[in-house]
């Protein structure tokens, strides 16, 4: 048992010389392919005992004297492997920035209100289907110093696990029509072809009426390689073709 | 038809408050500490993490994954910890000595890298400098180039604690730490 490897197609580099960070932070030297040995290819384990009451309602679980501000939100989807299988058990932690595009964090300094009501943290685990949901508020944009006037898309960003550590994702949903996203080298660090797939899509079905839009997002995290038998099958396969040839 | 893997995007420097909240002193439970219990000797592990400057990094997330003290996978052999609540940047933890894996591989510890910049994760291994016979049969360490198997050991010091083990990490450079493709 061995999960493909990372798509690089799919994935950034480590070095992006537009996110001005990662000049300085993302490895120079090609990481070193090893055999998949047990080590990597198991992770800790995640049930729903393991998670407070309010976990993954945002509009819930800062609050301290009323409501938080902003437009509410339901964010939904399925996590599945490349093989279309879901993944269920398995932990999401989000985290964002406040209506207001502050976040609660002590080292943000952009000076935008911070709502009292809002922590802007949740988590939650996968059903047995692979499917989670969250409660939450519309994140705001935010100024950042990668560059003049440099502002982030509205994002989300969220870490999951998989089955192992192998399979281990930390990625930022995004927005549908954000002008933005064409300008920020974070999201454009991503292949043209695997970028749109970071975007949620707005979603009417699970939008709750007279209370919050729903958006949905699907996350695909690395399957399992096709087994040694797989290939023989493949090879035999193969084989009878070229004998009948 | 394969389905695409969704891309990686960077943990940001504000991932504090979501995923190690108790650590940095925000209101909201830590499903994960810097600590690993079970059976076996107790061991303490800390380090820094350097950028290409030689700067510590103090927004870096640092996660471990070990097998406990038999060399088995129990799914509870994991802790995160960030590298903003010390004053010189460290990471610590504080954890069993894991057992040898499968009778070959040699005790290690697996390391997940986080940190803004990194637009995707960086895996590693640490290795312990007291176990020099079984890391010379180690298959992991023997695939690396002799000259950088260094970048993977722990160094041990005795303290009145128990023993402590240090491992940096220096994501470029003449001394750039070997990360793993998993
Ligand atoms: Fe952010």
């Amino acid at each position: 048992m061995a999960y493909n490897r990372r798509d690089r197609e799919q994935h950034p580099a480590q070095i992006h010389p537009d996110y001005k960070s990662s000049l300085l932070r993302g490895p120079t030297r090609e990481p070193l392919a090893i055999a998949p040995l047990t080590s990597e290819l198991t992770g800790p384990l995640f049930n729903q005992d393991m998670l407070g009451e309010f976990d993954s309602d945002l509009t819930k679980n800062g609050r301290k004297n009323g409501e938080p501000l902003g437009e509410r939100m339901v964010v939904h989807g399925r996590v599945l492997d490349e093989n279309r299988n879901p993944l269920p058990h398995t932990l999401i932690e989000i985290w964002q920035a406040n209506a207001a595009g502050r976040y609660i964090h002590k080292l943000d300094q952009h000076d935008a209100p911070i709502d009292p009501n809002f922590l802007g943290a949740g988590r939650a685990v996968t059903d047995a289907d692979g499917r989670y949901r969250f409660y939450t508020i519309k994140p705001g944009a935010y100024p950042w110093g990668n560059h003049h006037n440099a502002w982030r898309p509205n994002h989300i960003h969220f870490s999951l696990f998989g089955p192992s550590i192998a399979t281990r994702l930390v990625t930022q949903m995004y927005f549908p029509g954000d002008p933005l996203l064409e300008l920020d080298p974070i999201y454009q660090g991503v292949p043209t072809a695997a970028r749109e797939r970071l975007v949620a899509r707005f979603d009417i079905e699970a939008t709750e009426a007279n209370f919050a839009l729903g958006y949905r997002f699907d996350i695909v995290l690395r399957g399992a390689a096709a087994t040694p038998m797989d290939q023989k099958k493949g090879d035999a396969k193969k084989e009878r073709v070229n004998h009948e040839a | 038809m394969k389905l695409k893997q969704t891309a990686s995007q960077t943990v940001g420097p504000y991932f504090a408050y979501g995923l190690t909240p108790q650590q940095y002193g925000y209101d909201f439970r830590s499903i994960f500490s810097n600590r690993i219990d079970g059976d076996g000797e107790r061991i303490a592990l800390s380090g820094r993490v350097f950028d290409g400057n030689g700067e510590a990094v103090n927004d870096a997330m640092i996660e471990i994954w070990q097998a406990d003290a038999r060399g088995q996978y129990q799914g509870n052999g994991f802790a995160r910890f960030g590298t903003g609540t010390d004053s010189q940047c460290r990471f610590h933890f504080d954890t069993i000595r894991p057992g040898s894996i499968d009778n070959e591989q040699a005790p290690h510890i697996c390391v997940l890298v986080f940190m803004r910049g990194l637009l995707l994760h960086n895996y590693t291994r640490i290795y312990f400098s007291d176990e020099a016979a079984a890391n010379e049969r180690d298959p992991v360490l023997n695939s690396v180039p002799a000259e950088r198997r260094g970048t993977l050991i722990a160094e041990r010091s005795d303290t009145p604690d128990g023993p402590a083990y240090r491992f940096d990490i220096h994501m470029q450079g003449e001394r750039e730490t070997v990360f793993f493709d998993v």
